[in-house]
């Protein structure tokens, strides 16, 4: 049963990544393609990491996959503030044709 | 059993490929630095797939440096690099 919801998770996973980088072609501009790659950023590889957590059937692999997944959380959504900020900064300062 | 993980792992890979597009066609340097952050969070998806799909329990340290080097190349792009149209780059002191 565990490892039926670990495939699950898993499935769910790299269904987000897949979403996001259909998301990143097909978005019309910069800042709807930010906010669906956060998604798929976070909630895909979290959702993998948890499937794996089950399947790995050991406390401190699990724990280990949690921290890889919040410091992935930390840097993704810092490095996406950066870049939206970076965006403005540049189209207010002069035309940004994205 | 172990098939499967490697077969997301490729799935995974495909997307990066298919990702590679909107940085081919992107219009502007931002875009190309957004398919990177994008890149970064599936290869240690990746990785972590693989560390299961062949017992290899010390990907996963592979993955945590994997994950933290792809935040600072951002993050060093936003600060240092040249994120600007070719015809606005005024600053000098780059």
């Amino acid at each position: 049963m565990i490892y039926i919801t670990g495939w699950f998770f898993i499935a769910i996973g790299v269904v987000f990544f897949l979403m996001g980088t259909l998301a990143l072609i097909r978005f019309p501009d910069l800042f709807t393609r930010l906010h669906a790659l956060t998604k798929a950023d976070n909630l895909g590889l979290g959702m993998i990491a948890a499937g794996l957590a089950l399947h790995s059937g050991s406390f401190t692999a699990g724990i280990k996959l949690l921290l890889i997944w919040l410091l992935i959380m930390l840097a993704s959504a810092s490095v996406s503030h950066l870049i939206a900020r970076t965006a403005r900064n540049v189209r207010h300062g002069k035309e940004y044709n994205a | 059993m172990s098939g499967v993980y490697l077969f997301a792992a490729l799935i995974l890979l495909a997307t990066v490929t298919a990702g590679l597009v909107r940085i081919f066609i992107g219009r502007a340097r931002v875009e190309r630095l957004l398919a990177l952050q994008l890149f970064g969070t599936t290869a240690v998806a990746i990785v972590l797939l693989l560390a299961e799909g062949l017992k290899q329990p010390v990907l996963r340290d592979l993955a945590l440096v994997l994950g933290l080097l792809a935040s600072t190349i951002s993050i060093a792009y936003v600060r240092y690099g040249d994120l600007t149209p070719e015809t606005d780059h005024t600053s000098s002191d780059q």
